[in-house]
């Protein structure tokens, strides 16, 4: 990997990131020219107020004047202020983004993880029933929507069975010491993590399936076989290894699906984090906050598609001297 | 087009459908369709529309959050409203914005596909850029802001889809014009003298077809599930019922509370048939043009 390639990599990753900050700008100003209209339809405003919220927004001058001060805000991370709470936006997105960092990530590992595992047992053992179980129950999860599976779980485990907190964070009844705490709110992230890893593993077992069965046709493989090794060494330390380059590649792809998928899985079980927030925001509209939101979401993909493509190298030979 | 070229395609035609038929798969997935579409056509004939009105079941003393029982046979909701005609018609809104959002999808995407792979240079650079950002900016956050903006209603569902879902088709025919276009009938084409529009209409576009074909019943169930999801969140037309629509209601009137699963069980099972449906015929679809595919896909063989 050459020194070039990275500074290609962060360069383009920069310019995606620098049109999301363009197209976000537009995007606000395609339908209407003024938000305060449609917001406050119906309310008597003096002119002065009209001018007043005007300027907050940010919609006085020229739409370049207006550009210019966008850019200059947005690169200092002012993304303005919410209609509903008046709190700046940015402290509102840095207090919910931990939930959501930890319920995404703990959920991605765990798609993966299951996703390949089914992927593998249903690739090595193509044509079986246990392929078929495997193969139609990824498809069924892959078309199930998150939100409504986690709806089911939640009746069945948290109300019927009580086994489980219908929503929230945390139980006030739990103790405030540090790891009392901790695991009382892994408790409260099982349910929704459950749902959204078994929401997206479907992707991952369809790779890994597809690529075992691609790399069943090696020779490499008859030669390990040759060489007299058992079936679960031939699986694992020659198949699985050189099978698993794609869904390595999935899993930046993933991570967007699984944070959006977080909005509304995050909104079933009240878990407070980004999804909830964007919840929130949809109800005023929110405008200022679902405009953060929306930056922070696609800066989060950006950067995760931008990590994968510099660790991907490292992992495949063939790309890296491509 | 003379009567050799339309026997020709007939002969395919017929060729296709043998080979279709011979997927299990796709032909359930087909008998399904054809059946939830039966219902989104012929609604008023197995429902009632009055009966998705709230002051109608209060005129009707219709009993509030009742499981399935003889008076209707799917329950009720939180207004009395009975379950069953509201998922024989929330079949329209999703079956429409699922289509129509596709078509939007599918048309700009093989639009900026044949040109960006039909003209190259600069022209492909731009656009093949343009793609990449767009499929980068995750789809639902994108979704959510448009649709938050433009206000809801089924129009604008379906525009706020289909301009959102386009760059996986456009990357996709793009390569396939990229192979196309070294075939000696377009170089042939080209000698004689025939202009790009010529060339891109007559024998880029009828190649890409089958493709493009496959490629959006695809992309349907795609655009259904993200109708459900945007309607769950609250985006959808607040004037027509859709399954997405009746889970938001069943959540926001508290139904899992009250383990009133007769509500929020149904749509979401009809949102997976469906969804496997398409998802079936397109891999079907995908299994004749690409035999490989198939082979590869093979459970039983």
């Amino acid at each position: 990997m050459t020194f070039r390639f990275v500074v290609g990599k962060v360069l383009g990753a920069l310019a995606t990131l620098a049109f999301v900050v363009v197209f976000n700008f537009f995007l606000f100003r395609v339908v209407e020219t003024n938000p305060v209209a449609t917001l406050y339809r119906g309310r008597n405003l003096t002119d002065s107020q009209r001018e007043e919220l005007t300027r907050q927004f940010g919609l006085d001058g020229s739409k370049l004047e207006q550009f210019g001060r966008y850019l200059e805000q947005t690169l200092q991370l002012n993304l303005g202020r919410s209609y509903a709470t008046n709190q700046p936006v940015i402290d509102e997105i840095w207090a919910a983004a931990p939930q959501t960092i930890a319920l995404v990530g703990v959920a991605t590992v765990l798609s993966m993880v299951l996703g390949i595992l089914m992927g593998i047992s249903a690739g090595w053992r193509r044509g079986t029933n246990q392929d078929r179980a495997l193969t139609s129950s990824s498809i069924v999860t892959w078309s199930t929507p998150d939100f409504w599976l986690g709806m089911i779980l939640l009746t069945l485990f948290a109300v019927r069975l009580g086994l489980f907190p219908t929503g929230g964070i945390s139980d006030p009844s739990a103790s405030d010491s540090g790891l009392g705490k901790l695991l009382d709110q892994l408790w409260h992230m099982t349910l929704p993590c459950v749902t959204l890893a078994i929401a997206y593993l479907g992707e991952f077992a369809l790779v890994m399936r597809s690529s075992i069965v691609d790399v069943m046709r090696e020779d490499y493989l008859t030669l390990a076989r040759a060489k007299g090794l058992r079936d679960s060494q031939v699986r694992d330390r020659h198949a699985v290894r050189n099978a698993l380059l794609p869904s390595t590649a999935l899993i930046a792809i993933n991570f967007g699906f699984v944070l959006s998928g977080a909005i509304a899985v995050e909104t079933v079980f009240s878990w407070p984090g980004l999804g909830l927030l964007t919840y929130e925001a949809l109800r005023g509209p929110d405008l200022p906050m679902l405009q953060g939101l929306f930056l922070v979401f696609s800066a989060a993909v950006i950067v995760f598609n931008l990590l994968a493509d510099l660790v991907y190298p490292y992992l495949d030979p063939r790309v890296r001297y491509q | 087009m003379s009567t050799i070229a339309w026997t020709r395609r007939r002969r395919a035609f017929q060729r296709s459908w043998t080979d279709y038929r011979r997927d299990r798969e796709g032909v359930i997935g087909l008998v399904v369709l054809l059946l939830f579409f039966a219902v989104a056509v012929f609604a008023s004939l197995i429902a009632d529309p009055e009966n998705l009105r709230a002051i109608t079941a209060e005129a009707n003393d219709n009993p509030q959050w009742a499981p399935p029982s003889e008076f209707s046979p799917l329950g009720t909701d939180s207004l009395g409203r009975p379950i069953w005609d509201q998922l024989v018609y929330g079949s329209q809104v999703s079956l429409l914005v699922g289509i129509a959002a596709t078509l939007i999808a599918i048309v700009i995407g093989t639009a900026i596909g044949v040109i960006a792979g039909f003209f190259g240079g600069w022209t492909d650079a731009s656009l093949s850029r343009l793609t990449e950002w767009f499929l980068v900016i995750p789809f639902l956050p994108l979704a959510i802001v448009l649709a938050a903006i433009l206000g809801p209603s089924v129009r604008n569902i379906i525009l706020v889809i289909g301009i959102t879902s386009w760059p996986v088709t456009a990357r996709l025919i793009r390569a396939q014009v990229l192979t196309i276009k070294q075939r000696l009938y377009v170089e042939r084409s080209r000698a004689l003298g025939a202009s790009s529009a010529h060339v891109m209409g007559r024998h880029i576009l009828p190649n890409v077809m089958p493709l493009v074909i496959a490629n959006a019943t695809l992309t349907v169930p795609i655009a259904i599930l993200s109708e459900t999801t945007l309607a769950f969140l609250g985006l959808g037309d607040p004037t027509r019922i859709s399954w997405g629509s009746m889970l938001e209601d069943s959540f926001s009137a508290g139904a899992l509370g009250r383990e009133a699963w007769w509500w929020y069980l149904p749509p979401g099972l009809c949102v997976i048939a469906v969804v496997l449906a398409f998802t079936m015929v397109g891999r079907a679809l995908e299994g004749i043009l690409d035999p490989r595919l198939r082979d590869r896909r093979a459970v039983g063989r």
